[in-house]
């Protein structure tokens, strides 16, 4: 409790310094801003600049790696920016206090060098501004909607729990049913008991004694008993059998402690930056050393630590002793299985998230999904087929809809034949 | 009830001679799709002990079932993925990249595009640029990327059989050279025929170096005898180029171009070219093959004339007389061919080639020079230079001069040669005298081999400079004049190899890496002779990008013949009869383990003889009437040794009863009996290299005397294929005309079934006939095929039967070799299959009447695969549903479902399902599927094809793998999938594009095109005539359609 109140603090209190700041600074360099082109074909080379090179570290409206570029502009003059984006370390070097500051506040991160020109870092600033002034309205509207899925996920779960009480109550009830029929036999018996003159079948019925061996060793409790185990036996068995090689769950430690929490979630680094064959081919790609090393190569050390991190190092250590970084794989498809990941993300435009679960909340990844085949085959019923604007589709989308049986599904155009995937 | 058309019912096809005759042991075969009686316990040739469960099987099974429930208990193992530290920029892992290359082992040659994943080169493909080779490939090519990962190949170099540095071997070689060199000493570097420019240029630069230094080409099959011809009598010391293609009517002495002669892999692009046959075309080439051998190229012949080689001069001139007593030239004067049958052949073949001059082609195998001097002759009569054949356009496939390959033999023994160094041959093998350069070799100061393995000649040599593997290398290639192809490498150096041209640079102490010297060369010779392209480097980059760069020559039309008709005739009339009755031995070439030098190779052992249907052995071929004389009967892989005795040589060879083998005459194949191959190619029948005859300065391919054979008592087995996988005495299989039938009538040959309905049903159908088609009322509800409909179309008359194919399926699809022992047990794997038929007029029950039967058969070639039948019988007797149909048409094979009851291969009729009777991968037993049996070796498989287990049935899937891979492609750019863009592995590999793949719902696409497909719904209609479904009558609706053989012949055999 009191470390979210604290950072719930430390938010508020940087989210006020943050805007003070602005307030002033917006004062101090407006004119200067007006330096900044405005001219769309510059700010789309900026934005191809800026996702190439800065959007690594920085977000417009978020805090990352580095702080939040909105309205950059208007904390500093162009001039300073200038210098400051091209060689970071000679700004703060120079003892510039603001340059200092920035930097401590920072975790003494270094921001690296860049070889821009001027009109690169014009555009670059031109597509920031131009960002800045847009409305976060994208974000908000998917805010909303992650929200209401939220809701909607309660209100299911509040109704199956809701079948769950009711269940238990009805078996209440019938169990008080079933107490107050025997009390009532029971006072009914002794009633009869107490009178004298019973006729033979009466006499029988009060003199019944319930006889349990009898009843055990009685053939068809017998069979029942043996059948019962024997159903539960084998329902035990087969449930085991079909858990062999379903390793959901599964979350092994790696050999780097690496989080993709901190870098999916936190930094929200693109999954494409690392994993670089998801878009065009089988193999997602675990990422190769020299992409860690195009931002470690700069952040070295984690948190307030001055040393620098021990798990980080562990690639550095990688890479000197030209050793490869032996991970562990998670997710294991049996090679009788073929699966493609292009098809999946790239055609379908499938989030990574539908098969691998909230990865970029995941300390340590672990197997989200069973990757059975029903669950395959499940996802290819229900999904439909992306087809929109692509060209390959528009025989099988026109055939589809001239039976007009509702949206076309994996399943609809072959997705559960064995050869799509056995081979 | 099913009436078949009488038409055609007289005429028999045969694979083996046992089918002819209803041999009792054929005819139980044919009846079942396994073999039953065969042991499965053990693949031992030992295993006749009784098979069936006894206790121990129930105890092994026990064992398992335990071992198996505690694994289950266990956790999966830990399986790592390992990512590169710096991972290459072109390189993603599970897409492949392409390499444009070149192969070429000597002087066989094919530019190829080298298919790599991960960094493995796993598949070899023809480079669709190339004018030289032509875009297909052949056997040998397509399992040259097994060779690369064989575990034979040497580690490192080697000092007197030791492992050693590369310094020590170069200080060593180094200093040996410069003594011998100061010494006025002979060094001498023997080599197959070189086809790279920049490698003659290493080898000259080394020999400036060295002075004395000599380069002694031969060829393990010569063809000095056509280079000598063309330098007699032209002055021009090299081999022409040949176009079948431009040719109507081809004439062949003993010259199998379709399968090994020179560049066999365009030689039959061009001249399938000449055999296509369609509703625009209607006029195709005669070929008159004339051979002892019943040769690939003789199969194929419309008239093929068995005749003794030692005929073979004879014969020649007598089409040379024909010719000159028709075109007013001189005359030759030899004995005349006392044989009035083929003297009309030779007359017919002299009229058709007259008819159409320029338009004709004669060629010959023969390495005797003054035969290939009357067929220079013949040529030059016919006008074939400039049109059928350019001298300009200089082939150098073939640059072993024989005399002076002799020369440096006797040199070598008599010790006057100091150094030799062995550049990538084995001579001791491949040369007739190799038992003399054996014991030469130790007579030298110095002796190196750059070979890859320790061959026959490696082992005996001082030093190994072991080279990489052609996939390994970076290298140029000049095949022809003008026409150059570049080498790269696919892969890093597996081992502590060097490129043989960077040791010879070394060893001459040149400062230089031989890629430098490539790009040297090719900026000073090439880059000048064009001018679209002004920076190097760019030029560079695109040839290497192409594999290729050709320069166009204008044919020579203009050549002089000066040549001694009378000296000819009177040498010629010296070495060849007419009479000979001695037994006379051929020695020819196989399509598969060719000139042996990849012996050791098990895709290439195990690929049936496109002709004999054998693997895994060398035999003895006979005629039948040999066979009947003398009381040999071969029957279901069961024979006899015969004692071969050649000169002071006598061995025992198994014999194989050869249809078409000619009278009097024995065939014997080279590349066998390898004895340093490696442990699949050791022992692997005799070698034939030491009985090549020396005639004057060459080595001919038969020997006219001095060869007796006899036959013994002692059993042998070939493992034999032609009679595995029966249609089960199912008839209509094969169907064939003539081309004069043809341009009557475009079904000619064609047998179309019906079914005979009663009047009321025929109307209810809407047919005014009561004879409908199989399809017509069918208990089948067809399917549905949304987008695609995978389709093939194979042209019977373009298959040459070469077997590219065949090897292309297997790597393409890790399909196990099963070894010998398995091919005789009727388990061999291949998943595409050549059934080669052989037809006669009539059935034989009597030896005589087999006999005549066999003289001379006709053949025909059908590539069989699954059929992927639309009304597929094996899909209903699943009981597992492991095979069901796709909505692509395909037969789809699902391996994890599969539980082995084999009801769906007993249920198809056209017996291409595979069974796996054994784990083949990880197991010690089967040591010749080496793809499968080592790490090494592993590398080749192909990862996007499962590796079957044990007791799961297979099939060709139409390569799968490749159409799934084709569509995502085309859905990723948001495009329809292009035709031509998946192609199966057979259609790519296929040098006359008989096989064509593709989606008949597309009518665009050449498939559709080819059987001018009409889709109708569910009714399909093909409107080519030639194109038939075998056993149409079955109403399987298959989705390859075959096209009727057409001959070029006056009749058929029937």
């Amino acid at each position: 409790m009191s470390t979210t109140a604290m950072i719930t603090k430390g938010f508020y209190s940087t989210a006020y310094f943050i805007v003070l700041s602005l307030l002033f600074s917006a004062s101090v360099y407006g004119q200067d801003a007006s330096s900044i082109p405005t001219d769309e074909g510059i700010i789309s080379q900026g934005r191809t600049l800026y996702n190439n090179n800065c959007a690594v570290c920085h977000a417009i409206e978020r805090q990352l790696v580095g702080p939040a570029l909105k309205n950059v502009h208007e904390r500093q003059s162009v001039e300073w920016l200038k210098a400051f984006i091209i060689n970071s370390q000679r700004v703060i070097q120079s003892g510039d206090q603001y340059a200092v500051n920035l930097y401590n506040q920072y975790n003494r991160t270094e921001m690296p060098a860049f070889d821009f020109s001027d009109d690169e870092v014009m555009s670059i600033l031109a597509y920031i501004k131009d960002e800045s002034a847009k409305e976060p309205v994208q974000a908000a509207a998917s805010d909303t909607g992650d929200g209401s899925q939220a809701q909607a996920q309660t209100g299911t779960a509040i109704s199956s729990g809701y079948i769950t009480v009711i269940l238990m109550a009805l078996l209440i009830v019938l169990v008080l049913i079933l107490i107050v029929l025997a009390v009532l036999i029971s006072v009914l018996t002794k009633y009869i008991k107490q009178k004298t003159d019973l006729d033979e079948a009466d006499e029988e019925l009060v003199s019944q004694k319930v006889d349990f061996g009898k009843l055990v060793r009685s053939p068809g409790f017998v069979w029942f008993a043996s059948f019962i185990f024997t159903a539960i036996v084998l329902k035990a068995v087969i449930d085991g059998l079909f858990s062999i090689g379903i390793q959901e769950g599964y979350a092994p430690a790696q050999p780097i402690a690496f989080s993709h929490k901190l870098h999916a979630g936190q930094y929200e680094i693109e999954c494409q930056y690392c994993h670089t064959g998801v878009l065009k081919g089988k193999s997602a790609n675990i990422p190769s050393a020299n992409i860690c090393m195009n931002c470690h190569s700069a952040i070295v050390k984690v948190g307030d630590s001055d040393q620098p991190s021990a798990e980080i190092q562990k690639i550095y250590d990688a890479i000197e002793n030209n050793k490869p970084i032996e991970w562990i794989r998670v997710h294991n498809l049996p090679d009788l299985s073929y699966f493609n990941h292009a098809q999946h993300v790239a055609v379908g435009e499938i989030e990574c998230q539908t098969c691998h679960g909230p990865i970029e909340e995941m300390e340590i990844v672990k197997q989200h999904s069973n990757l059975t085949m029903g669950w395959c085959i499940d996802c290819h019923r229900q999904t439909d087929v992306n087809s929109m604007g692509n060209a390959y589709y528009d025989k099988l989308v026109e055939l589809h809809e001239s039976k007009g049986k509702g949206p076309m599904k994996v399943a609809d155009i072959g997705g559960l034949e064995c050869a799509k995937c056995h081979y | 009830m099913l009436f078949y058309s009488m038409k055609n019912t007289e005429k028999q096809y045969w694979k083996g001679t046992e089918q002819l005759t209803n041999d009792p042991d054929f005819v139980k075969f044919n009846e079942g799709e396994f073999p039953e009686y065969l042991p499965v316990n053990s693949n031992s040739s030992s295993s006749s002990e009784k098979s069936g469960s006894s206790r121990r099987d129930f105890l092994k099974l026990m064992g398992f079932s335990l071992s198996a429930a505690s694994l289950a208990a266990c956790e999966a193992p830990v399986r790592k993925a390992i990512p590169y530290l710096h991972k290459p920029v072109d390189l993603d892992v599970g897409i492949p990249n392409y390499y444009a290359s070149t192969y070429s082992n000597g002087g066989n040659y094919c530019s190829i595009v080298v298919k790599t994943r991960d960094g493995r080169p796993i598949k070899i493909e023809g480079n669709k640029l190339s004018k030289v080779s032509g875009g297909g490939t052949t056997a040998q090519v397509e399992a040259s990327v097994l060779s690369l990962y064989d575990t034979q190949r040497l580690r490192g170099a080697q000092v007197e059989g030791k492992t050693a540095d590369w310094a020590q071997v170069d200080d060593l070689v180094k200093q040996q050279l410069q003594s011998i060199s100061a010494a006025g000493g002979k060094i001498a570097i023997v080599s197959k025929s070189i086809l790279s420019p920049s490698t003659k240029e290493v080898l000259k630069q080394f020999a400036e170096v060295y002075s004395g230094t000599q380069v002694i080409t031969y060829d393990p099959v010569s063809a000095y005898g056509i280079v000598k011809a063309n330098q007699d009598v032209f002055g021009v010391k090299a081999l022409p180029s040949y176009y079948f293609n431009k040719a109507d009517v081809i004439v062949s002495f003993s010259c199998d171009f379709l399968g090994t002669w020179i560049n066999p892999v365009k030689f039959s692009a061009d001249f399938a070219k000449t055999r296509k046959l369609g509703p625009s075309k209607k006029q195709m080439s005669r070929l008159y093959q004339f051979e002892a051998n019943l040769s690939l190229t003789g199969a194929n012949a419309d008239y093929r004339i068995p005749v003794r080689p030692s005929k073979e001069g004879i014969l020649v001139v007598a089409l040379y007389n024909e010719l000159a007593t028709s075109l007013g030239a001189p005359t030759l004067q030899v004995s005349k061919i006392n044989d009035e049958a083929l003297q009309g052949y030779v007359s017919a073949a002299a009229k058709d080639l007259l008819k159409s001059r320029g338009k004709s082609l004669v060629v010959s195998g023969s390495n005797d020079s003054d035969v290939q001097i009357v067929i220079n002759a013949i040529n030059y009569l016919l006008d074939s230079y400039g049109n059928t054949i350019d001298l300009g356009a200089e082939a150098y496939f073939r640059q072993g001069d024989d005399a002076e390959m002799e020369t440096f033999i006797s040199e070598l023994n008599t010790g006057k040669i100091d150094a030799v160094i062995f550049y990538n041959c084995n001579p001791v093998y491949d040369h007739p005298m190799g038992a003399i350069i054996a014991s030469g070799i130790e007579k030298a100061k110095l002796s190196v081999s750059t070979s890859e393995c320790k061959d026959e000649t490696a082992s005996l040599v001082t030093l190994i400079a072991p080279d990489h593997n052609y996939l390994e290398s970076w290298s140029d290639s000049m095949p022809v004049k003008g026409h150059f192809s570049m080498a790269q490498p696919a892969i890093s150096p597996l081992f502590k190899t060097r490129q043989a041209q960077n040791s010879f640079l070394t060893w001459a102490g040149i400062e230089k890496e031989y890629y430098e010297l490539i790009q040297e060369y090719w900026k000073e010779n090439l880059f000048n002779t064009q001018n679209e392209i002004s920076d190097f480097q760019f030029f560079w980059d695109k040839c290497l990008h192409d594999g290729i760069y050709e320069v166009d020559n204008t044919a020579v039309t203009e050549v002089n013949l000066t040549w001694n008709p009378t000296s000819i005739a009177s040498s010629i009339s010296a070495k060849y009869t007419t009479d000979n009755s001695a037994t006379e031995l051929v020695i020819y070439e196989k399509v598969g383990v060719g000139d042996g030098s990849q012996a050791n190779n098990p895709w290439l052992q195990e690929l049936p003889d496109p002709i004999s249907k054998a693997c895994w052995d060398n035999y003895v071929t006979v005629s039948q009437r040999w066979a009947n004389e003398n009381g040999l009967k071969m029957f279901e892989s069961n024979t006899y040794k015969v004692r071969l005795k050649i000169g002071d040589t006598e061995m025992l060879v198994p014999a194989l009863v050869q249809p078409g083998q000619a009278e009097g005459t024995i065939g014997l194949a080279l590349g066998y009996g390898r004895t340093d191959a490696g442990k699949v190619g050791n022992g692997v029948g005799v070698s034939a290299y030491p009985f090549l005859k020396k005639q004057a300065d060459q080595r001919v391919l038969f020997l006219t005397g001095g060869v007796s054979i006899e036959p013994t008592r002692e059993s042998a087995k070939i493992a034999q294929t032609q009679t595995h996988h029966t249609f089960m005495n199912r008839g209509y299989v094969i169907q064939e005309s003539v081309l004069g039938e043809y341009q009557k009538d475009p079904m000619a040959g064609r047998y179309t079934p019906y079914i005979e309905t009663s009047p009321a049903l025929a109307k209810k159908l809407g047919s005014e006939s009561t004879k409908l088609p199989p399809g017509a009322i069918s208990m089948w509800k067809g399917h549905e095929y949304p987008n695609h409909h995978w389709a093939m179309a194979i042209d019977l008359n373009s298959c040459t039967g070469c077997g590219a194919c065949v090897v292309s399926c297997q790597a393409e699809n890790n399909v196990p070799v099963v070894g010998r022992q398995e091919v005789l047990n009727r388990r061999e794997m291949h998943w595409l299959r050549i059934d080669r038929y052989y037809s006669s007029a009539s059935s034989a029950s009597t030896l005589k009447e087999l006999e005549v039967a066999a003289e001379n058969p006709e053949v025909i070639f059908q590539p069989m695969l699954c059929q992927q039948c639309n009304n597929a019988p094996c899909e209903t007797v699943c009981p597992v549903a492991a095979t069901t149909h796709s909505t692509e048409g395909l037969n789809q094979m699902t391996y994890n479902r599969c539980i082995g009851t084999r009801y769906c291969a007993n249920n198809c009729p056209y017996k291409v399902r595979r069974f796996n009777w054994f784990k083949y991968h990880d197991n010690e037993k089967f040591p010749d599927n080496s793809s499968m049996n080592s790490d090494l070796g592993k590398m080749v498989l192909n990862p996007d094809v499962t590796v079957r287990s044990r007791g799961v049935m297979e099939k060709c899937t139409f390569c799968v793998q490749r159409i799934q891979l084709g569509k995502l492609e085309a859905r990723k750019d948001k495009r329809p999938v292009r035709d031509g863009e998946i192609k199966t592995a057979c259609a790519s590999a296929c040098p006359t594009e008989a096989i064509v793949f593709g989606d008949i719902k597309d009518p665009e696409s050449q498939v559709a095109q080819l059987l001018r497909f009409e889709d109708k719904g569910d009714y399909q209609q093909v409107k080519e005539e030639r194109a038939y479904h075998v056993l149409e009558y079955l109403n399987v609706k298959p989705n390859v359609w075959y096209f009727t053989k057409i001959r070029n012949k006056a009749e058929l055999n029937a």
